[in-house]
């Protein structure tokens, strides 16, 4: 339901980092979404796709990683991916954990096209 | 109040690492350029702001979050009623639309300021930092942010306050902390409302949402109360003023949100705060 909201965040970011860089345009965005976020990647596409409209965006692609949780337990040292409803450590039943990844809502790169200058 | 700091103005363009393209990438016609960084990065800072704000005028604030219905005016309608003589009270209210809910906090006795979002389903940063403007932050103890009934968008928005507070009513089901993991793991305490509900509903079990609470690897209290059962209200009460005593003894930032960008699972405020007064898993 905010990801339209998000998707404004999302957009003024890139235009300003478009302007900074004197790019011609924003080609692709790569997100990272993670399922413990609170953000539906599906829904961040849709909004994307319809708010990206008549900006410096207009032409971009949106690539959204979607990176399982994966927690490390304290007490016993395990590393493993859970599901988002239980975090718990499943190799010793220790309640709390250390999340690694998983709610992670990142803007990680965008790619730019620029106009070629020639050599001074 | 930001007649002060001057942050009526807007705020100063984000600084960022980036750079001008490099030649290389300017002679290639193409540059990729790495930002990690949050996408509600421009939320965040406006939300630090507004915790500034609530820090330095001794104010402690709590984000009260649940879907509609859940009950969150009635039990405030209760604490303003029990502690309104010993603490002084405001409420920013978020509604979609009406006035009636920072009415009846009006009626109950302390201050509030209605936030109509429109279609919008949770509030943001600067909403807050809006409604702060119509509130003497100087004369109040507590501040509670009643949020926009609603499970999961509130659970993204950091808004500046000290703690969270997610509201689960009996009617509901013990299985919403399931279904809901972010908003449960965003909590820094968990409350089953209209515990005087629990023989009629028949099949809402404290412990089994407390179980699903504590499956999302979170330790914070889960406390089982009742608007219409004064006594009940004792452990809520007793979170709030341990709230309040940490925050003036130590002064460091509390609260889920208070740590967004951190992946640490381990203790946190509620954790703590719940297991010293011991009205976990009731």
């Amino acid at each position: 339901m905010h990801e339209l909201t998000l998707c404004r965040h999302l957009l003024a970011r890139v235009t300003r980092l478009a302007r900074e860089r004197e790019a011609r345009a924003v080609t692709h965005v790569t997100v990272e979404v993670g399922p413990l976020s609170g953000v539906v990647p599906e829904l961040l596409a849709q909004a994307f796709h319809v708010a990206k409209r008549g900006g410096a965006a207009d032409t971009a692609t949106l690539a959204i990683e979607t990176p399982p949780p994966t927690v490390r337990c304290p007490q016993c040292g395990a590393e493993n991916v859970v599901s988002p409803t239980r975090l718990t450590c499943p190799a010793c039943g220790a309640c709390r954990v250390d999340l690694l990844r998983g709610d992670g809502l990142i803007l990680k790169s965008v790619d730019l096209s620029l106009d070629a200058r020639p050599p001074s | 109040m930001c007649g002060t700091c001057g942050c009526s103005t807007p705020a100063p363009p984000v600084q960022t690492t980036a750079n001008p393209a490099t030649p290389d990438a300017r002679d290639a016609g193409r540059d990729t350029v790495p930002v990690m960084e949050p996408l509600l990065a421009e939320n965040d800072r406006q939300a630090a702001h507004n915790r500034a704000h609530l820090d330095a005028a001794g104010v402690v604030c709590v984000n009260l979050m649940s879907s509609p219905g859940a009950g969150k005016t009635t039990l405030l309608e209760a604490t303003i009623k029990a502690l309104g003589l010993t603490w002084r009270i405001g409420v920013i209210e978020g509604d979609l639309e009406t006035e009636t809910d920072a009415q009846r906090i009006r009626k109950a006795g302390a201050v509030a300021h209605q936030i109509t979002t429109g279609t919008a389903c949770h509030l943001d940063a600067a909403m807050v930092h809006r409604a702060l403007h119509h509130l003497d932050l100087a004369s109040l103890d507590l501040l509670v942010i009643e949020n926009v009934g609603n499970l999961v968008c509130p659970a993204c928005f950091d808004l500046g306050q000290h703690a969270n507070a997610v509201l689960l009513s009996v009617p509901e089901g013990d299985d919403k902390p399931a279904k809901y993991p972010v908003m449960f793991r965003a909590a820094d305490l968990v409350l089953l409302t209209k515990a005087d509900l629990l023989a009629t509903v028949g099949d809402f079990a404290p412990e089994t949402a407390a179980a699903h609470v504590r499956a999302l690897a979170t330790g914070v209290p889960v406390v089982t109360l009742s608007a219409r059962r004064p006594d009940s209200l004792t452990p809520w009460f007793h979170w709030l003023a341990t709230l309040r005593e940490t925050r003036h003894a130590s002064g460091r930032k509390t609260g889920n949100a208070a740590a967004r960008g951190s992946d640490s699972m381990a203790p946190r405020s509620g954790g703590p705060i719940g297991a010293r007064i011991g009205v976990r898993g009731q």
